[in-house]
């Protein structure tokens, strides 16, 4: 089958790549340019495991496929740390003991990020809400969302 | 398979209509490609309409709401005029999947997928929606009701898809609903649905009525008879009374995992009864 060229932006950085047409977005990244970060739970938009922002738009990569990221932005797990500096919630999950096996953990972080980025101060509820398509089999939620107001209220600088 | 994004509607209509092998229209792409996936359908060519001008925009239309195609349920949750006037369209079409769902899924695609229980279809059939199709021949509007025909299929000819959504101006005191029931709080499939828009006079008196039915036929019910048990009424609770035993009457459901088909007939009357009261409300009648 004949593939597809894209040019696209992954985390910051203009990337090019070659895929087939029916091939996802998750899929690119994970086999063809080594972000393997994003995960893959169900490849059905149940689980949550692949999320990343397009146009900082949070969506299922699993969902997407690679041709649709031609001149879009986007970001994954693998754009969050600072380099070496953790981002607060990164930082917030590994103090609250937010994950158990970390599968879900990349997926729920991203989503997060792209939930504060939009409201600083959610309440519980909104954060449960926010986070109903992230699966997690191992933490029970509760020290996720504990995590994630702790990052938030760091953020916000109190 | 072949990938291509249109650039104009004429030639997404042009590529749908000149494939001879199975030709879709990507939209967020929730449906089609869980089912690409599944091995449910295998299209030869998938026309991608996002990047058509204007397909991704919410514009101002002679006092109502042209929403483009595109447009998925998290752009059109944050246009406020859009969610002030329209509730209840726009709570349907909300409901559907998590936020990452919502990040990507149209109402165009929740409609021309025609599952008997798409959230969005009660709600802008209750509002006396329109869409607008672009075919091989130019274009035509038809009422939303029109476009699913049974369950996987709807009335769009090869070659024609749907361009944008209208939503017509709100008539003073009208307000509209939706509700679902599911067995869980998210993420799940409707057992049964109800959209409800209702118009009053100054006096309270409910002088417009639509009624739409989900989830319990192969497509979207129109219930004129049960609309018409509302008109002329204060909408009070014998008014909602005869609503909700019409709407029973009207259901025509199946039976499966999700609930029997008399589960479904008792709890959609219950969700037009509930959905009439929160219109009622919505209009300050
Ligand atoms: C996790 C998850 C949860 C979900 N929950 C719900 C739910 O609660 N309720 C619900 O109703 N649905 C639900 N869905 C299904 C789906 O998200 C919706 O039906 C959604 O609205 C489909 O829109 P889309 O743009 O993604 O469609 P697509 O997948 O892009 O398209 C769906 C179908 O419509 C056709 N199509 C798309 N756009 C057009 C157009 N403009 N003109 C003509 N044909 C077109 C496509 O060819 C395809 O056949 C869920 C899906 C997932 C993955
Ligand atoms: S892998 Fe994408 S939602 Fe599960
Ligand atoms: S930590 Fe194991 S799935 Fe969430």
């Amino acid at each position: 089958m004949s593939t597809i060229h894209v040019s696209t932006t992954i985390n910051g950085a203009p990337t090019d790549f070659v895929c087939e047409h029916d091939e996802t977005l998750l899929d690119v990244l994970r086999n063809r340019i080594g972000l393997t970060g994003s995960k893959e739970g169900c490849s059905s938009g149940d689980c949550g495991a692949c999320s990343v922002t397009v146009n900082g738009r949070l969506v299922c990569s699993c969902l997407v496929l690679g041709a649709e990221a031609q001149d879009a932005e986007v970001h994954t797990i693998e754009g969050m740390a600072d380099g070496p500096t953790l981002h607060p919630l990164q930082k917030a999950f590994i103090e609250h003991a937010a994950l158990q096996c970390g599968f879900c953990t990349p997926g729920i972080l991203v989503a997060a990020e792209a939930l504060l980025k939009e409201k600083p101060e959610p309440t519980d509820e909104e954060v449960r809400y926010w986070l109903a398509g992230n699966l997690c089999r191992c933490t029970g939620y509760d020290k996720i969302v504990r995590a994630v107001q702790a990052a938030a209220a760091e953020m916000r600088g109190v | 398979m072949r990938y291509v994004a249109a650039t104009t509607a004429e030639e997404a209509s042009a590529l749908l209509a000149a494939e001879t092998g199975l030709a879709k229209v990507l939209g967020g792409g929730t449906d089609i490609l869980v089912q690409m996936r599944a091995g449910m359908v295998e299209p030869a060519l998938l026309v991608d309409i996002k990047k058509i001008p204007g397909l991704r925009e919410i514009k101002s239309e002679a006092g109502g709401f042209r929403i483009g195609a595109g447009v998925s349920g998290a752009e059109l949750m944050r246009h406020s005029a859009f969610a002030t006037t329209w509730p209840g369209a726009l709570e349907g079409f909300n409901l559907i999947g998590s936020t990452q769902v919502q990040g990507r899924a149209t109402m165009a695609g929740n409609l021309c997928n025609a599952s008997p229980a798409g959230d969005a279809v009660p709600g802008l059939v209750a509002a006396g929606a329109t869409v607008r199709i672009q075919g091989p021949k130019g274009q035509r509007d038809c009422p939303i009701e029109d476009v699913p025909v049974s369950p996987g299929k709807t009335s769009l000819a090869k070659g024609e898809f749907i361009t944008s959504i209208f939503l017509p101006a709100k008539p003073a005191r009208t307000g509209d609903a939706y509700l679902r029931f599911i067995p869980r709080t998210e993420m799940d499939i409707a057992v049964a649905s109800a959209g409800v828009c209702l118009t009053f006079d100054a006096s309270g008196t409910c002088t417009a009525a639509r009624v739409a039915l989900g989830a319990v036929a192969p497509t979207v019910i129109v219930a004129h008879d049960a609309a018409k048990t509302l008109i002329g009424t204060k909408v009070d609770a014998a008014a909602l009374d005869a609503l909700q035993a019409a709407a029973t009457a009207l259901a025509r459901p199946i039976s499966d995992k999700r609930g029997t088909a008399d589960y479904r007939r008792e709890t959609v009357g219950v969700l037009a009864r509930r959905a009439a009261q929160i219109a009622k409300t919505r209009a300050g009648a």
